[in-house]
């Protein structure tokens, strides 16, 4: 159970290192993505003028004040509240994602399927679990809102954010087809016949 | 009583606001009695950080949560209160709009056709008002939910068989929550509607799901039914965001309707662990905040 302190970008190696159970710190840079930006993205080829190559996405749609641009605020968004959607909805983005944007870790929450774990395995990815809900906290990691794009999204626009340590964050997946999630999904399934004869007949 | 519907207005627009802050103090509770519990090393670290961020989010007076929910107001209104009802359902409307605009929340609602967002909270029938009635005296109460969405997302209604009994409800509800595992934000309130039509059901199933910890349905029948589930969700190992542990769920909680011979509806519903609302009671002596 190693921790890894990860300055973004990194190149396949780094991410194929990191092992189910072993936590991450993210530094200086994450983008933030969710159902619309891939939406676009993917099903009507909208192309990004960020450069993803390396990095890391948040499944994320964050509150945002809007201000005057300055050097705190470069694109006119300061943070408000940043947190994370539920990841499973993005499921069939992830192998795109990685294959045409180049990205090579997933932050979220409730964990990512079979089709992720492939794209891991294939391209070098893991997936970061991060405690979905805890937004105010989550926020307290980000530094600015960098850039920002497809912003007619709003608030599901593709967004660059600043980070100052981000995490701890649990390997949940890796690119060697563990997975902390299906782990625990086994070990339900195996419990639930169990659970269901434990409860009452019905009179 | 003459309901004021300006003062209605701002109620609505600072109880969404509350709602997003504070977490009500069953919720809390019920934290401290799942860390007692858990005895999973991931699952134990996940609860201290929920923990850790309602108190992050008190200190810095920020929102608990990024998803500021699909808005949905309750009100109980009590005799002898006069009102334009037209005017209430306009009043909650701005209220909805002007927390979102005022304290620059983040729009979560859209079309449902052209995924347009127009940025206010609000869209057609949205928010969504509940209008109910009781027999105290002069007195309006008035409950925001912000329902959150992926736990929303974890929402199932089965027209089951009489012949298939009580039995294939309770396996209904266990199975809904294993397939659902960690993208419903546990620990979770799992709310379950037993009983009624299938739009009943399913609103049974949310008032089971956003009523308070350490309370009972109403039925005895119900209760024993949401005491069992209880338990048993407990015992499939999910565990906070579906990394195992016995905190799957602070509780499961049941709501019944009388439902037609041929029928045997259930429905499910849930709510993840930022499960939030805010309440305030009008009276002529005042406003007062939960």
């Amino acid at each position: 159970m190693a921790h890894h302190v990860l300055d973004m970008p990194i190149d396949a190696g780094h991410a194929r290192a990191l092992r189910i159970g072993d936590t991450v710190t993210l530094r200086k840079t994450l983008f933030g993505i969710r159902d619309a930006t891939l939406i676009h993205m993917f099903d009507r080829d909208r192309r990004t003028r960020l450069d993803l190559v390396g990095h890391a996405v948040i499944h994320t749609a964050p509150n945002v004040h809007r201000v005057e641009p300055s050097e705190a605020a470069p694109v006119g968004y300061a943070p408000f509240c940043i947190g994370t959607t539920t990841s499973m909805r993005m499921e069939r983005f992830t192998d795109a994602l990685m294959d045409r944007e180049g990205v090579r870790l997933i932050v979220g929450k409730g964990g990512m399927g079979p089709e992720t774990l492939k794209a891991f395995a294939e391209r070098g990815g893991a997936y970061l679990a991060i405690v979905g809900g805890a937004a105010a906290l989550e926020t307290t990691w980000i530094e600015t809102i960098v850039d920002v794009d497809m912003d007619d999204l709003h608030p599901e626009s593709l967004w660059q954010f600043a980070i100052r340590d981000f995490g701890p964050l649990l390997v949940g997946m890796d690119s060697h087809g563990g997975s902390l999630f299906a782990d625990v999904q086994r070990d339900v399934a195996s419990r639930r016949d169990a659970v269901i004869a434990s409860l009452g007949a019905a009179r | 009583m003459d309901l004021d519907l300006n003062e209605l207005e701002v109620v609505c627009r600072d109880l969404y606001v509350r709602a997003l802050k504070i977490l009500p103090p069953d919720i809390k509770a019920g934290f401290s009695d799942l860390q007692a519990r858990e005895t999973s090393a991931t699952g134990r670290a996940i609860l201290g950080t929920m923990v850790e961020n309602v108190a992050v989010a008190e200190r810095t007076q920020n929102i608990l949560c990024q998803d500021t929910g699909i808005p949905i107001y309750n009100l109980v209104i009590g005799r002898n209160v006069a009102f334009d009802g037209a005017g209430l359902k306009a009043a909650i409307r701005r209220g909805c709009e002007r927390a979102t605009k005022e304290h620059s929340l983040r729009s979560s609602v859209v079309h449902p056709i052209t995924r347009q967002n127009e940025q206010t909270s609000c869209g057609i029938r949205v928010p969504i008002i509940h209008v109910d009635f009781d027999a105290r005296d002069e007195t309006v109460s008035v409950e925001m939910i912000p329902k959150g969405s992926g736990s929303e997302n974890g929402s199932f209604l089965q027209m089951l068989l009489p012949s298939d009994g009580i039995n294939a409800v309770k396996r209904f509800v266990i199975d809904r929550v294993i397939e659902l595992g960690g993208r419903v934000c546990p620990p979770t309130i799992v709310g379950v509607g037993i009983g009624g039509t299938s739009d009943l059901c399913m609103h049974l199933a949310k008032i089971a799901a956003t009523r308070p910890l350490r309370s009972a349905c109403a039925d005895e029948d119900g209760a024993r039914i949401e005491a069992e589930l209880s338990r048993a969700v407990n015992e499939l190992g999910i565990g906070p965001q579906g990394l195992g542990g016995r905190s799957t769920s602070f509780a499961v909680h049941v709501e019944i309707a009388a439902t037609h011979i041929t029928q045997n509806p259930v429905a499910v519903n849930i709510q993840c662990h930022s499960a939030r609302r805010a309440r305030a009671t009008l009276t002529p002596g005042g406003i007062s905040f939960d």
